[in-house]
């Protein structure tokens, strides 16, 4: 455990350095950003001083780590906001995306990786098979961009792009309170119903594409995992027993398939997290990802690195966390 | 009427190069005896075990002339009557408790979930019945191995409390696939003597599989000798000194005897014609 | 040819040719026995085929404006699949984006594995301090956000082909690395490794001509399952604006300029995106059979 700690300071300290690095050699003058074209030499060497750019290498460094610890990302030239503030911001709108999209890869990939393994060469299986690779071979955008003509322009099933029609945008700011930032939640909470069901169209669409990608890599494992546990002594012990095979399969293969399981829906979720640079791009969604995007190319170095900084640090503490699970799920890792 | 009749049982697997058979035309019976299947890995003893249980995992299959269970014919029987002959009177130990007890359950809970899914005993009731199987294989410590997680028991126990698993609805018929061949030499002794005893007290019948002839001589009252999916020889534990087959005599002096000859062991001879 | 067939198929064989020719034919012939794995084969085939005529299979000039053909729908003479927003045949342009496409996987598929075999081989070889400075940093990188640090790389480099290629390349060569390494580890220790040291090589000539050649047929495994996600990566880097610029037509860059048409002239945006995915599927399904047969250990 010890070990595992050091190893995710590491990282941590792996992506400052790393960051760190590319913000230096961008070939943008973060001075010149700030004073602009017809600063004098006075006020910039004034303004390059205040950055701490006159400071040798490793003193910027250490000034850099210690912001980015107390979470001093600097500020945004788009929006004129300390860095960090804009995260918070925009941050809870692509966890309540990511999260939904993994609840739906959960509960659809592993009962289909099941059936696919209880059922080797059939056509259960070829299904799960074929709409897996399907989904490893999609682009998430184009998918995105479909989905939106279908459902969205044709059929009018669904709301567009945003998390809210413009109307309803005015609501939310007027009579529900933020609280977690999530406008499901947020509004459920405010008992805002008639925002909450606007909020439910507009994120069905972007949710369940994303499933989909989830549910294509957790049901490949799943099936996978599953094969080589129903293979195991074990799971003859217990039809020696007399279990019936759905017992079998779902309690007894299924609580040892849970252990690796775990890491992949991490993984699965953290692919999210990062997809999300062209998710939201493609869906409007005011997330972490447009924002990114949008920095990139507003040449808003800060909130571009504070941005790339947030999702690392967030891939890190997925690591721990489903460390954390994996260790209450399997009793062999505990001691 | 015999406990278990086997006649022409073939157990095949369909491969990419066509179908390979592992066991090919075995007859036996079986009474409330003890009854040894020995052969070199490889011979389909252990494929025998598990096509008496109908547990051959695909892509194998399974064909018999007759393979019936107490009177009852196993090849048309329904999953679902089979399962509950598993559960009830068929049980099998197989050969290390490492990989046959499921690693993330608790003990307990493995030894009480045919007791209380199947018998649909009370909490209370089948914990007290796993309490006192587990006294029965000489578990010094039952409560705390309830709680106890496979990884947490050393083999001797793990295989103890796998035998105690398999005898808790008290079967009439128990499979041991290689029992004790995972497990330390000193511990062997003990849990081939639980074994032993139990088997004896409750008047089970037994089908010993094993590869270690000795071991088999003393425990059981009857060998089948198999190579290459067929049976060899068919004779009593004590006249096995006596026995005629090449290939039995050859098993036989293979073992390495104290106070015997210090030369090099005879290597084994298989002449094809026994295979064909 | 039942006669080669039947001393291709000898159990027996006489010769290590025989031996090994043999071999390949079964491997070939599980492959075959896989019908997916065949269609994978054959986009692929489709795919390099396309790219190498594609001045005879294009009916356009890929980049030449028309524009009072703008916005065509597909089936419209002429334009099979449509024009896009200055007039330009969008097959045409598929099939010299074909090009791209390829060009930016072998690109990535040169350089990652061959960077990660360096960093894996050494590490697994030297061992100690090295391999714990080199398995950490590969720990960090494995640990990135890879789409997110491309898009910072690209952001400093500058937006283009070279530059997403760079990037992907950046991200790409860690699970290389761990491969090779764990390769490394199973040989280092062989006596044959023993042998050529006695016989006075270097590290470097050990490295290169005896453990490398040892690891390359894990990675190779490894190229061809992460060929989709190359391109994959590629096209969102070219549908963000930051890989090939206009007027290249790459397809995910066609995918973006489409996007501004979406639901008036569906096809703009549609086509090249169902390009991008026939073509992953591709190597997807190839991978998948190809790993079937050459790693039967691995999950499926």
């Amino acid at each position: 455990m010890a070990g595992f700690v050091v190893s995710l300071a590491t990282t941590l300290v792996g992506l400052l350095v790393v960051t760190f690095v590319i913000g230096r050699v961008m070939p943008i003058d973060p001075v010149l950003a700030i004073v602009g074209e017809r600063a004098t030499t006075a006020q910039y060497q004034a303004a390059r001083a205040a950055l701490g750019l006159d400071q040798p290498l490793w003193t910027q460094f250490a000034i850099y780590v210690k912001d980015a610890v107390t979470g001093d990302f600097g500020r945004s030239i788009l929006t004129g906001q300390p860095v960090v503030d804009d995260i918070r911001r925009v941050f809870p709108a692509t966890l309540e995306l990511a999260t939904i999209a993994t609840l739906i890869g959960v509960a659809l990939g592993i009962p289909a990786g099941v059936l696919a393994a209880t059922r080797p060469g059939r056509l259960a299986d070829q299904l799960v098979r074929i709409f897996g690779l399907v989904g490893y071979s999609m682009p998430v955008f184009w998918l995105g961009l479909m989905a939106l003509l279908v459902f969205y322009g044709k059929l009018q099933w669904v709301g567009g792009p945003g998390r809210l029609d413009t109307s309803y945008e005015f609501v939310l700011e007027l009579d529900v309170p933020r609280v977690t930032g999530s406008v499901l939640i947020d509004a459920t909470l405010a008992g805002a119903w008639d925002v909450l069901l606007n909020a439910l169209t507009h994120i069905v669409l972007p949710a369940t594409v994303l499933g989909y990608f989830s549910m294509a890599y957790i049901s490949r494992m799943t099936r996978s995992f599953m094969l080589e546990q129903l293979g195991q002594d074990y799971v003859t012990t217990a039809r020696v027993k007399g279990m019936p095979e759905r017992r079998v399969v779902w309690v007894h293969a299924l609580r040892n398939v849970a252990v690796p399981l775990i890491t992949v829906v991490a993984l699965s979720y953290a692919t999210l997290l990062e997809g999300s640079v062209l998710t939201e791009t493609v869906f409007a969604w005011p997330g972490l990802g447009l924002y990114i995007t949008n920095a990139l190319f507003a040449a808003d170095l800060a909130a571009v690195m504070g941005g790339t900084i947030a999702v690392g640090a967030t891939f890190i503490l997925l690591n721990l966390v489903s460390d954390v699970l994996y260790r209450l799920v399997d009793p062999r890792a505990r001691t | 009427m015999s406990l278990l009749e086997v006649e022409d049982l073939r157990v095949g697997f369909r491969t990419e190069t066509g179908i390979v058979e592992a066991v090919r035309g075995l007859s036996f019976r079986l009474g409330r005896e003890r009854l040894a299947i020995v052969g070199e890995s490889g011979s389909g003893k252990s494929m025998t075990g598990r096509a008496i249980l109908r547990l051959v995992p695909r892509p194998g299959f399974v064909t018999a002339r007759r393979l019936a269970f107490d009177g009852i014919d196993l090849s048309t029987l329904s999953e679902r009557r089979m399962r509950a002959l598993r559960g009830r009177r068929m049980a099998m130990v197989m050969q290390d408790p490492k990989y046959s007890l499921n690693p993330v359950m608790r003990i307990g809970a493995q030894l009480t979930e045919g007791l209380r899914l199947r018998d649909r005993l009370g909490r209370a009731e089948a914990r007290r019945r796993a309490i006192a199987m587990l006294e029965a294989v000489q578990i010094r410590d039952p409560e705390r191995v309830l709680h106890a997680y496979p990884h947490e028991l050393s083999g001797g126990m793990g295989q103890r409390v796998m035998i105690a698993m398999m005898l808790i609805p008290d079967p009439d018929l128990l499979i041991a696939d290689e029992p004790t061949s995972a497990l330390d030499a000193t511990v062997q002794a003990e849990v081939l003597g639980i074994l032993d005893r139990l088997v004896r007290e409750r008047g089970l019948g037994l089908v010993f599989i094993s590869h270690d002839l000795q071991l088999v001589s003393r425990f059981c009252d009857r060998v089948l000798v198999m190579y290459r999916g067929r049976v060899m020889e068919e004779l009593a534990a004590a006249d096995l000194h006596a026995a005629r087959h090449p290939y039995t005599r050859g098993l036989l002096n293979c073992l390495p005897r104290i106070g015997g000859p210090r030369g090099a062991l005879p290597t084994l001879d298989r002449d094809a014609a026994w295979a064909g | 040819m039942s006669a080669t067939r039947a001393w291709l198929l000898d159990p027996s064989p006489a010769s290590r040719r025989q031996a090994r020719l043999g071999q390949l034919y079964r491997s070939w012939l599980r492959l075959a026995g896989n019908p997916l794995t065949l269609v994978g084969l054959g986009i692929v085939v489709l795919l390099v085929l396309m790219a190498a005529a594609a001045p005879l299979v294009a009916t356009h000039d890929p980049i030449a404006q028309a524009l009072a053909d703008r916005l065509q729908p597909p089936f419209s003479p002429g334009h099979w699949l449509g024009t896009d927003e200055f007039g330009r045949d969008i097959w045409s342009r598929l099939v010299y984006g074909a090009r791209i496409t390829l060009w930016i996987v072998l690109l990535v598929a040169v350089t990652a594995p061959v960077f990660g075999l360096v960093v894996g081989t050494v590490a697994g070889y030297y061992g100690g301090w090295v391999d714990r400075i080199l398995m950490r940093l590969t720990d960090i990188f494995l640990a990135f956000p890879r789409l997110i640090l491309a898009l910072a790389f690209v952001a400093v480099l500058g937006a283009g082909i070279g530059n997403a290629v760079l990037a992907i390349a950046i991200t790409a060569w860690p699970p290389y690395a761990r491969v090779a390494r764990a390769e490394t580890l199973t040989v280092r220790n062989s006596d044959y490794i023993a042998a050529v040291r006695l016989l006075g090589a270097g590290g470097g000539r050990i490295l290169l001509r005896h453990i490398a050649p040892m690891c390359i047929p894990s990675v190779v495994i490894r190229v061809t399952l992460d060929m989709a996600g190359i391109i994959l990566t590629a096209a969102g880097l070219g549908f963000l604006g930051l890989g090939a610029q206009p007027p290249l037509p790459e397809w995910g860059l066609m995918v973006a300029s489409g996007r501004k048409f979406l639901f008036d002239q569906w096809w703009v945006a549609t086509m090249p995106g169902l390009a991008i995915f026939i073509v992953s599927l591709g190597f997807n399904l190839l991978g998948d059979g190809l790993r079937d047969v050459l790693d039967p250990r691995s999950p499926s």
